[in-house]
């Protein structure tokens, strides 16, 4: 497929592998920050091809995994009411929240869609006047702009029956609290891609110079992922720590202004709890005042509900890079797709469902033992 | 814990009334969608509410169709039920998705299919005319695949107790051949061999939806394979290598990956496939690209899948790609004595990654 296939192919992957091989003199351990490298990462088995000195931690960079318990109750909350239709990306459905997920609320007749656009929940509002839509805005600086889109439009048009509810997080806050913490192991990142379209990346130049790392911004396909790992690994070895662009086929230093803008005029930022991890300080989005009455966490009130997480679930240190999923004693057993203790084990893009579907670094007893049945007993 | 020691054998005390697994299906006091996805939660329903109520060893062996022997004669044996929405979408509908459907269950068990059965529910409010076209095409199908509809059924049920109209088919085949073909008979050195595209149907279908925007000049592969498979088995008879014939799926719902890993698992052995050689349509591709989903995992209603022997697997594929409905067909991997029940793929780039079930239905992805 054109555009696709040029970036997917074997022999200049081989190449980049053997160029990496020839820089990296000391073992370095590299972030990907978004959760789409992670899935490309383990979906073409990129990890197995790099030296082993390199060492790729998952970064925060999965929204699903990343929002919440106690939003997600809240989700489940306001799906439940007969008058909404609870509109959400698909691979939120399966996250569980304290009491069962969304798909059990489907079956027990929640009305619950899965959309492909946040737009289309005017669409459904209109069709639906006697109804109450809510679509469940979640996100990085990625997915702003069309949720901000939502709330921009159901206001034009007078829209009484639409509102978001709104966990939006931001990715420079998240980096900046994993180079803070006293068990950082992360020495280079590569940066978000998609998030940097929309905002550019003149935010990740001062984290670079403070913290003195290397942030390559880099694309989601096996090559833009191997050539951001070179411009790390090449960094690292030379001492050096700035922000480089790997994806500048798709984006340029300012971002979209546009869409910069729009986000600009619906959200503000603010203090966001993030799964695992807890509060950091201004690091998500909130609807500014004017559009409050298209909060359905006003709407609905469901301000109140606040709910702990398991403790046997470390999503927050895997999240930041600290641990890996294998070493969770919950991984496999009783924690799997079919049973995920934590957000991470649900979406495809989530750090434990990624290793458990795909095998990543896992020994080849681990990888049999998965095999034979399945669900990964001891 | 010892994973190879079957549930029964198991304390119920120490595992709780339902055997070994942490079962979805108990934690979901309703059946969910993902229940009929294909993947393990189907797989849970069918094996704790079903085959444990009636166990027997043809029902065990879990192959699409059963194969019994009744005075002598060899006969298959099946059944499916359809439930699509849209029910008319380009390259098919319900009706000759229905014919078809059930044919392919009869041939993958090496069967000439002959007779069907078919039971319609229809709601109330249904066009008519609608009715009368999906009967036309169900008509046309079974002309054309060879069979006779000889016997079936209508209940009629109120208006929202039904989608339009869901047909169950019923068939017999006559298995002529000494073919021995089982989900548990592919061993190490084996060739996976794939008869075309994947994905074209279940991407058709989701096309067609509602709520999503996108135009493409797909086509379901909607299509009877018995004449496919027959001359795949003349091949391998002419061999004189029948018994080199092992295994035969056609991977609908649950995609090509769900097949693979059901027979991986009932065959105590492991498969490695090759990316590179699985053929997949741009328009299919793209749109997995933009959705987050993986051809692997996605229906075909006319594709088949066979494990063969080394010795015959070009002599097969030969034929297969002479035949207009497996012209595409490729040798997609072979079967190795390594990492026994798990399916691997060395992808396009030369990495390795595990081709595991899908737990429920395949979620498109945010981003």
């Amino acid at each position: 497929m054109k555009y696709l296939d040029e970036y997917r192919d074997g022999d200049i992957a081989a190449k980049l592998v053997e160029r990496i091989k020839r820089a990296q003199t000391k073992p370095w351990v590299i972030m990907e920050v978004c959760g789409g490298q992670t899935h490309s990462i383990v979906k073409n088995g990129i990890d197995h091809l790099l030296p082993k000195g390199v060492e790729l931690v998952h970064g925060p960079g999965c929204p699903v995994c990343v929002t919440p318990l106690e939003m997600i109750d809240k989700a489940h909350a306001i799906a439940r009411r007969p008058d909404v239709i609870f509109c959400s990306f698909g691979d939120m459905l399966r996250v569980p929240g304290s009491d069962g997920d969304l798909f059990s609320i489907k079956s027990q007749g929640g009305d619950v869609r899965v959309v492909y656009s946040p737009l289309d929940c005017l669409k459904i509002a209109r069709a639906n006047p006697d109804k109450q839509v809510v679509f469940f805005a979640i996100g990085f600086e990625t997915t702003a702009p069309a949720n901000a889109m939502l709330a921009w439009q159901a206001r034009q048009n007078g829209m009484t029956n639409v509102s978001l509810l709104v966990s939006h997080v931001l990715v420079p806050p998240a980096i900046e609290a994993i180079l803070s913490s006293p068990q950082n192991r992360v020495q280079g990142f590569l940066g978000p891609g998609h998030v940097c379209a929309v905002v550019g990346y003149t935010e990740y130049e001062p984290l670079a110079a403070r913290f003195h790392v290397p942030i390559v911004v880099t694309g989601f396909e096996p090559l833009d992922i191997l050539e951001g790992v070179l411009m790390v690994v090449e960094q690292l070895e030379s001492g050096r720590g700035e922000v480089e662009n790997q994806y500048s086929r798709i984006l340029a230093r300012g971002g979209n202004q546009p869409a910069q803008d729009l986000i600009a005029k619906v959200f503000e930022v603010s203090d966001r709890k993030w799964r695992g991890v807890g509060t950091i300080p201004r690091s998500g989005f909130q609807l500014r005042a004017d559009f409050h009455d298209f909060d359905a966490e006003r709407r609905f009130n469901v301000h109140a509900i606040d709910t702990m997480e398991p403790e046997i679930c470390i999503a927050g240190q895997i999240l930041q890079g600290i641990k890996k999923p294998h070493d969770c004693p919950a991984f496999g057993n009783p924690c799997t797709p079919q049973h995920p203790l934590g957000a991470t084990m649900v979406s495809a893009e989530g750090a434990c469902a990624a290793y458990y579907a795909y095998g990543r670094h896992l020994k080849d007893a681990d990888l049999v033992m998965i095999g034979a049945n399945g669900h990964g007993h001891n | 814990m010892d994973t190879t020691k079957p549930a029964s054998e198991e304390s119920v005390a120490t595992l709780g009334p339902f055997g070994e697994c942490p079962l979805p299906i108990f934690e979901h006091p309703q059946i969910v969608l993902g229940h009929g996805s294909g993947g393990k939660l189907s797989a849970e329903l069918i094996e704790k509410v079903f085959v444990s109520r009636f166990r027997n060893s043809t029902l065990e062996k879990m192959d699409d169709q059963a194969v019994l022997e009744i005075a002598g004669t060899r006969l298959a044996f099946t059944t499916d039920s359809f439930v699509v929405t849209p029910i008319f979408f380009p390259g098919g509908d319900i009706g000759s998705l229905a014919v078809n459907g059930t044919v392919n269950d009869l041939a993958m068990g090496g069967a000439k299919p002959l007779y069907l059965a078919a039971a319609f529910i229809l709601e109330e409010g249904l066009p008519a005319s609608d009715l009368a076209r999906v009967v036309d095409s169900m008509a046309a199908a079974a002309r054309n695949a060879g069979v006779q509809l000889v016997t079936g059924d209508t209940k009629v049920v109120n208006r929202g107790k039904g989608d339009k109209v869901f047909i169950t088919t019923t068939g017999i085949g006559l298995v002529d051949r000494g073919t021995q073909l089982s989900a548990d008979r592919a061993r190490p050195g084996d060739k996976i061999l794939l008869s075309g595209y994947i994905g074209d149907h279940g991407i058709t279908i989701l096309s067609q939806r509602e709520n999503l925007e996108f135009e493409s000049a797909l086509e379901s592969d909607c299509a009877a394979l018995n004449g496919l498979v027959d001359a795949m088995l003349d091949e391998a008879a002419a061999a004189n290598a029948l018994d080199g014939f092992r295994v035969m799926r056609d991977p609908t719902r649950g995609g090509v990956a769900t097949v693979l890993n059901e027979i991986a698992g009932r065959s105590k052995a492991g498969m490695e496939l090759r990316e590179t050689q699985i053929p997949v349509r741009d328009a299919v591709r793209g749109a997995c690209e933009m959705l987050g989903l993986d051809p692997l995992y996605v229906a075909n209603e006319g594709k088949l899948v066979a494990i063969v022997a080394p010795q015959i697997a070009d002599r097969v594929l030969a034929v297969m790609q002479r035949h207009p409905l497996g012209a595409e067909s490729r040798i997609i991997g072979e079967v190795v004595e390594q990492h026994p029940g798990m399916v691997l793929m060395k992808t396009s780039v030369g990495g390795t990654r595990v081709v595991d079930v899908l737990f429920g239905e395949q979620l498109p992805r945010i981003c």
